[in-house]
């Protein structure tokens, strides 16, 4: 493995499992939405959540795939051992490379620079903190988008063997509420692509960054 | 028929829509993922690994907890299931024939399989379309039956059929000889009525609801699986939870 100052700004693994990620995720939260046009009510049978606004609404027909029931759970889990396989590959290669130190969320680190980005993007500073590859608010939402790929996959566990794996059950609090997280966390993704992709588009180097890698930094 | 039963109609069985297939190509596995033939390509490769993971993954002496009693269904919320157009009744001679690779094959009146011994179990029940529901159960373990009529060991796998319009379902013979699967004749403490599949329904901890037959005729123990109802149209076979 290259040492870390002489890689690209993104080196090819992580460059490869983003774009990977795109289409799976695509994949996941639409044959996910045809799931849960089968049955669009949270909670038990007999108990329907009463703080979820979308009882009994199921998911418009553009945003499924997969057809019908069986369809898309063939769709979900065959692509979701295809995102965890991903996502294992990614956070390896985060972990050896020492790539986790520019991109993790460091809250005594970043905390600071975080609320300093926010405060710029809401016109409350006229400059923007300097930064390196990502500043403390990227890091944020970064990571959060990690914790959430985490939640996704753990409660997507649960409601895939809630009896297999009965103590992951009991920690999420029962099938019903891993359930309503595994749609709340599939919510919060897609705010944070639709922030993403405005923010990418803003600043399109780091689109082409993330094609290409960007500049060595010896070149 | 009940509204949630709707949705399980194998609609477009046969019809792919034309953003299945853009988005099979996103996949790069064009033409090998097709929703309407599941067990074919790519999505029929991955269903076989999966069901490899879900039998490794499948624990026999692991119980399913039971929910406190709290959390019962309330009465009539209970959803209640049948692909017959009326509820199916059972004819007054009913009985149930086990037969297959046993020893002794034998035909079984409501009487003969409450002398069995007796179990029960207070389950949360695990739908395919997504919803879960509590009651309790009681009746014969599976287990008791094949002690009784003497399975054989070469029977890897138990079939149940119905008088509701032929619905069927085969299981793996671990799951079916697992602690909490019943025969059951009771629920919520009364003998079982006729939406919930009387005289006799199977009920299980460790497998989806559309795998546990109800009004059950017949149960054979069999060296080959023989699909189900639901499962030759393209739903998952194993379906273990």
């Amino acid at each position: 493995m290259s040492a870390p100052d002489s890689r690209r700004p993104q080196p090819w693994p992580i460059r490869v499992a983003h774009w990977v990620n795109v289409p799976l995720l695509v994949i996941m939260a639409m044959s996910g939405l045809q799931i849960l046009a089968a049955y669009p009510m949270l909670g038990p049978q007999g108990r329907p959540a009463g703080w979820y606004p979308l009882q009994g609404v199921p998911p418009p027909e553009w945003a499924r795939l997969g057809g019908w029931l069986a369809g898309a759970r063939h769709w979900h889990f065959a692509f979701a051992s295809l995102l965890v396989l991903n996502g294992a590959v990614y956070l390896l290669y985060l972990a050896l490379s020492g790539e986790w130190r520019g991109r993790l969320f460091l809250p005594r680190r970043d905390a600071r620079d975080a609320a300093r980005t926010l405060a710029f993007y809401l016109r409350l500073r006229k400059h923007a903190p300097g930064q390196g590859l990502y500043n403390g608010l990227q890091r944020l939402a970064y990571t959060g988008a990690l914790v959430l790929g985490l939640l996704a996959v753990l409660s997507g566990l649960v409601l895939y063997k809630p009896v297999q794996l009965g103590a992951l059950t009991s920690a999420l609090g029962g099938y019903d509420t891993a359930r309503a997280l595994h749609l709340g966390v599939l919510a919060c993704l897609a705010l944070f692509t639709v922030g993403h992709v405005v923010l990418v588009l803003l600043h399109p180097r780091s689109l082409a960054e993330m094609v290409t890698g960007g500049r060595k930094p010896d070149a | 028929m009940p509204s949630h039963v709707r949705v399980l109609q194998p609609r477009r069985l046969l019809r792919p829509t034309r953003r299945d297939l853009l988005l099979g190509g996103a996949a790069l596995c064009l033409p090998a993922c097709d929703s309407a033939r599941p067990r074919a390509g790519f999505l029929g490769a991955m269903e076989r690994f999966n069901a490899r993971l879900e039998a490794a993954l499948f624990d026999e002496d692991r119980l399913a907890p039971e929910p406190p009693s709290e959390e019962l269904t309330p009465p009539g919320a209970y959803p209640q299931y049948f692909i017959s157009e009326t509820v199916p009744i059972a004819p007054a001679s009913w009985t149930l024939r086990v037969g297959g690779l046993v020893t002794r094959p034998v035909l079984l009146t409501l009487e003969d399989l409450q002398r069995l011994p007796r179990s029960g179990y207070r389950l949360r029940h695990h739908c395919v379309e997504g919803w879960s529901a509590v009651a309790s159960w009681h009746g014969v373990r599976v287990r008791d039956l094949a002690q009784a009529v003497g399975a054989s060991p070469d029977a890897r796998f138990v079939e149940f059929r119905s008088f509701d319009s032929g619905y069927w379902s085969s299981w793996d013979r671990p799951s079916a000889l697992h602690a909490q699967t019943l025969l059951a004749y009771g629920m919520n403490g009364a003998p079982l009525p006729p939406e919930h599949g009387a005289p006799l329904r199977l009920y299980a901890a460790v497998k989806l609801g559309y795998k546990m037959v109800k009004y059950l005729t017949e149960v054979n123990f069999l060296p080959e699986p023989t699909g189900g109802y639901w499962e030759d149209q393209g739903y998952e076979w194993y379906a273990g939870v």
